[in-house]
């Protein structure tokens, strides 16, 4: 199990070919601890994903961080999510909306899950933690 | 004699496409285009233009003159009369435009019937009518393989007698060509209006709207190789007319004070607004090309192919696959027991091979059939074996890889 996001990066950065990089990002969506299913409202729904993604996000103020929990019944999204909350662990609002996702996806070879097509969800998962950090800075 | 490799040199992006790598499966969302359409386009845009039916200057006339040919050309394709043809911009619209325009003839107890597999264009203008009129919206249900049985198809028409029947004669999620002649007469046996949703079948089965004796066929240009943005409604001459008008404006009027105005005849009365005349002429260029193929050596070719991809397929005792497979525009829908579609198509789409997955705009179909979405590899008569074999390669390895 990787244990940060940096750690990740240097791991997909050694891979291959993207047969590995998409292996490593579905063992990653396996790690991915499962929702409780009475979580799976859909409130807690993110809207324009072609799959069904669930996510909740807290703000701890003792702590100052974000907390992000998030699932989907997908493989790769379920990874993506898994990539997105190492890249996300542990910030500040302030550190969360410093962060340039479209640059850590592409550094990552996956900025094509980031792309502004209608329905795609991680696009929207990203915004919506940013939007959230946002009102918490 | 058919030369698949000729045929092909004909459109520039497939060319495109083996460059890149990339192989094209997904013709029912959009189809490719010959370089005849492409050059249409811009040659109207280099050379010609102008604006149509407005003006007295040449360029204008010479403008009208191409775009009205290509009315008389599409008109001929699917055998009706030029003045029964509105040019829209796509099938969508054009079923917008009836069911908007038979807002005044339904009402409480009237039935519109469809079906369940039909796309979301199919239902939900219907879905308004119903909700403006008061009538009552039914649809034909398919089995678990997702097929309109024609016998109990036709025991609820006898049951609802509808006063609309709308269906689509070739499925977009799973290829199925239906029993719409059937169907359209046993709905006209009771009066009812009836519409064709062509916008799949126009390419694979160039459709003869007289022989279907449909009172409304729709279609889109870009799946039968022309632009996008441009369809068109046939509408037998008075059923046009009984239709209220859709959208109102310059050019679908003769005569204009502040309170009133009076209507153009059909088609005119429906197409208000500057047209898109480039793509237009596309279409017609597109309808040239088709004209000079010979339909049943396209179509023996894409059976062909459909054979050969279920042989191929076959190998995998994991994969379903769903819809009529006997009857077929050369579509495969299928699912993977225990995997999500969305995983499916990413790494297909890795593999290179273009192909959708999802409900494909009919989620009524998805939820009779009781899955999430499907993987929709379509075929269209530039297609080769080779292409089939890059798919199958390809979802081998994706098999293995989630195994």
């Amino acid at each position: 199990m990787v244990a940060s996001f940096d750690e990740l990066k240097t791991k997909f950065i050694a891979l291959g070919g993207w047969q590995q990089r998409y292996r490593e990002l579905m063992l990653l969506g396996k790690e991915l601890p499962m929702m409780a299913n009475e979580l799976k409202v859909d409130d807690a729904k993110v809207a324009g994903c072609e799959s069904n993604v669930w996510m909740y996000i807290d703000f701890t103020p003792q702590e100052d961080q974000l907390l992000i929990i998030a699932d989907s019944d997908t493989r790769i999204v379920k990874g993506l999510l898994a990539v997105i909350l190492l890249m996300y662990r542990h910030k500040t609002p302030a550190q969360v909306v410093a962060i340039d996702a479209e640059q850590e996806f592409d550094e990552l070879g996956l900025l094509k899950h980031l792309s502004p097509s209608r329905g795609n969800g991680i696009r929207a998962i990203v915004q919506q933690i940013n939007a959230f950090a946002q009102q918490h800075l | 004699m058919f030369d698949i490799e000729a045929i092909r040199s004909d459109f520039p992006a497939l060319t495109h496409h083996q460059q890149q790598g990339i192989v094209y499966l997904d013709s029912a969302a959009t189809s490719q285009k010959p370089q005849c359409v492409i050059d249409a386009v811009s040659h109207f845009y280099e050379n010609g233009n102008a604006n149509v039916h407005r003006g007295a200057h040449r360029l204008s006339s010479d403008a009208t003159k191409g775009y009205e040919l290509a009315r008389a050309k599409v008109a001929e394709f699917i055998n009706c009369h030029a003045n029964e043809l509105v040019w829209t911009k796509g099938a969508t619209e054009a079923i917008n435009l009836v069911a908007y325009g038979l807002t005044h003839r339904l009402g409480k107890g009237d039935v519109i019937l469809i079906s369940e597999l039909e796309h979301h264009a199919n239902i939900v203008p219907w879905q308004q009518l119903a909700k403006r009129s008061g009538a009552t919206l039914r649809a034909i249900p398919v089995n678990d393989q997702g097929i309109i049985e024609t016998k109990s198809a036709l025991a609820l028409i006898e049951a609802l007698k509808p006063k609309v029947l709308a269906i689509s004669q070739a499925s977009n999620a799973l290829g199925n060509i239906q029993p719409v002649h059937t169907l359209i007469k046993a709905a006209k046996a009771h009066g009812g209006l009836t519409l064709v949703d062509g916008a799949q079948s126009l390419l694979h089965l160039r459709p003869d709207v007289k022989a279907l004796d449909c009172d409304f066929f729709v279609f889109s240009a870009h799946k039968c190789l022309g632009p996008t943005g441009i369809g068109g409604l046939y509408g037998r001459y008075p059923c046009l007319e009984a239709l209220e008008v859709f959208q109102t404006g310059g050019e679908m009027v003769t005569k204009v004070t502040i309170n009133e105005a009076q209507f153009n005849p059909p088609p005119g009365k429906f197409e208000t607004g500057t047209p898109n005349i480039a793509g237009v002429l596309g279409f017609g260029a597109a309808i040239d090309y088709l004209n000079a193929l010979e339909l049943a050596q396209l179509r023996a070719h894409e059976l062909q192919l459909f054979a050969y991809l279920q042989s191929q397929i076959a190998q995998f005792s994991q994969v379903r696959i769903l819809g009529d497979l006997n009857n077929n525009i050369g579509t495969i829908s299928f699912v993977v027991s225990g995997e999500h579609p969305y995983d499916l198509a990413t790494l297909m789409d890795m593999e290179g091979i273009a192909l959708r997955h999802g409900h494909h705009c009919a989620q009524p179909l998805m939820s009779a059939l009781g899955v999430n979405g499907t993987v929709r590899v379509s075929l269209a008569f530039y297609n080769n074996k080779a292409d089939v074999d890059a798919f199958i390669t390809a979802l081998a390895n994706t098999l293995e890889m989630i195994a």
